[in-house]
């Protein structure tokens, strides 16, 4: 029993460690950010108090209003178009018999370990020959092409967790392959559906290189994006201020995160072991 | 024959099944496998982005690993797998090892903070950093409070020590997931397999490396592909802290495909690096299944 004991205290020691070295930075910026503006923080005083001055002086001195807006329409775009097309792939994939699904599936493997960094180039003027550079497009389309591998994978796991009975009874019944889907499948899948939203949502909102190339036009950032110009501003050289901007960029994540932990976690370790 | 078709009418094979993944690969088509071609092919010529793209063969390619720069930074994103790759991997072991059947109160909200730094933006983690490591942040006034003032410097702004400090954010960022991944892991294995070895005489690190480790195979081969991975890509990181700099101490090939594309009009030279960078990481990957696959 005395042994089980001294087990647990290392455990939660350690435990403990981790959880401040993790939090620490998080903490220090947060500290920083409600400092009174002007006063100089080391990091390791407890503010004096809490001032918001640092928050509003952020929001409105680096554009975030429209860069959590733009942000989000290009989430919304990218996960609910990514999730409708994987969802039809993976249901062709391991419901239906499709001729040459390993090779289709090779090919699918290429774009879950391509560095994306080494196509944006070309992605870039493909955009600007058509005019579509700053543009939420130019966000969203190649985002849908570079989620869709990671998705399709995600989905046909969970596609062929779901019992073959369930279907033959419905085609039995003379349901088409579409009805089938939509009406008896993807209402199984709902779970395995919103941990792939969270992720696509989560990745998406943090891509960074993309809005970087593609957007010029300082009203078309993302909150990313505008952060790292905000970051590099001289005119907002204060790190206080700094620190403010990207508590915001960090906000949307972070709440969703508090409530869709399990998911964010489940997902990415069991989506990571899948593959 | 036709019994198979009552039990799994599906397997009827029919065209319109196509349509089901046509949109997907559209998709995927236009905007990965396109770019990805259409890189490789630029890769073999001289693009100023504007004029005519010149077919120059595998010069660009011999340019590239001729440039000492080049070479560096290849070189950098190797030292970075210590950081990004090796340490979190270690320390996840080692803890897990630690942890086999230990049960404890509030795991869950352990697990939801080690986890936090996998799901914010690069650039939000490389402001909270750069503050950390600031002349006058918390780390050197740290090293005040402690006497060591000859210690404290602008730690990104240091040639010998920018890599290692840019390194150890990603040490950073990865621990926690290798941890959550790797305990996950050995709470998976058969509690016989450790009651044997004990029978066996066995003492905790023989107990390590005969059971924990090889039964940890799978989640191993997975940290590594996915840190991997993130050590020879990250962009952002690079670009939020140092920039490449100072000099080109914290170059990466990722942060040179970015500046030749869009700084310094060598689109050819970039695409060539970027068809490099994908090489390097289908090798590493393929080597690592290769090596760590279970032997039947």
């Amino acid at each position: 029993m005395n042994y089980k004991n001294q087990e647990k205290i290392i455990a939660h020691s350690i435990f403990l460690l981790g959880s401040i070295i993790v939090l620490y930075p998080f903490i220090s910026i947060l500290f920083l950010a409600l400092s009174e503006p002007g006063t100089r923080v080391s990091g390791f005083t407890v503010p004096s108090g809490i001032y918001f001055d640092n928050f509003i002086k952020a929001w409105t001195g680096g554009g975030f209003a429209n860069g959590l807006f733009n942000s989000f329409v290009v989430v919304v775009g990218v996960v609910s178009i990514a999730i409708l097309c994987s969802l039809l792939a993976a249901y062709a994939f391991e419901k239906l018999d499709i001729f040459g699904v390993t090779p289709l599936f090779a090919i699918l493997l290429i774009g879950l370990v391509l560095p994306y960094e080494s196509i944006v180039i070309s992605l870039y003027y493909s955009m600007k020959s058509y005019n579509l550079t700053n543009t939420h497009l130019s966000l969203i389309l190649p985002q849908i092409g570079l989620s869709i591998p990671f998705s399709i994978f995600w989905l046909r796991a969970s596609f062929r967790a779901i019992p073959q009975s369930l279907s033959e009874a419905a085609m039995i019944e003379g349901a088409s392959r579409f009805t089938i889907l939509t009406k008896i499948l993807i209402p199984q899948m709902i779970p395995a559906i919103l941990t792939l939203t969270v992720l696509l949502f989560m990745w998406t909102w943090n891509e960074f290189l993309l809005a970087l190339i593609m957007i010029q036009d300082a009203e078309m950032r993302t909150a990313p994006l505008a952060l790292s110009y905000f970051a590099g501003n001289k005119r907002y050289g204060d790190p206080a201020i700094t620190a403010a901007a990207a508590i915001w960029v960090a906000l949307p994540v972070l709440i969703t995160y508090i409530f869709l932990q399990r998911r964010f976690i489940s997902g990415m370790v069991t989506g990571a072991v899948k593959e | 024959m036709s019994n198979k078709n009552i039990y799994r009418p599906q397997s009827k094979f029919e065209y319109t099944s196509y349509i089901y993944i046509f949109p997907a690969f559209i998709f995927y088509i236009l905007f990965v496998l396109f770019p990805l071609a259409d890189t490789f092919y630029t890769s073999f010529t001289q693009w100023n982005g504007i004029s005519e793209k010149k077919w120059v063969g595998f010069d660009q390619y011999i340019n590239n690993l001729s440039d000492k720069k080049i070479t560096s930074s290849i070189k950098h994103s190797f030292i970075l797998i210590i950081f990004y790759s090796f340490l979190p991997i270690i320390i996840g072991l080692l803890i897990a090892g630690i942890m086999i059947r230990v049960k404890i109160h509030g795991m869950a909200t352990y697990r939801a903070i080690l986890f936090l730094p996998q799901i914010l933006s690069m650039i939000v983690v490389g402001i909270a950093w750069r503050w950390i490591y600031a002349p006058k942040g918390p780390l050197n006034s740290g090293l005040d409070f402690f006497g060591l003032e000859d210690v404290s410097r602008a730690w990104l702004g240091s040639f010998d020590y920018a890599l290692p400090f840019v390194g150890l954010i990603g040490t950073w960022v990865m621990f926690g997931f290798t941890m959550i991944l790797f305990i996950a892991g050995v709470q998976k294995i058969p509690t016989e397999l450790y009651d044997a070895a004990k029978v066996d005489g066995a003492g905790a690190i023989a107990e390590f490396f005969n059971v924990t480790l090889p039964n940890l195979r799978g989640e191993i081969i997975v940290a590594l592909i996915f840190t991997v991975t993130l050590a020879l890509r990250n962009f952002d990181l690079i670009y939020i802290t140092t920039g490449g700099g100072p000099g080109t101490s914290t170059m990466i090939p990722s942060m040179f495909i970015y500046k030749k594309a869009f700084q310094m009009n060598q689109v050819g030279s970039a695409s060539s690096l970027g068809i490099m960078l994908t090489l390097m990481i289908f090798t590493l990957v393929s080597l690592i299944l290769i090596i760590l696959r279970e032997k039947k």
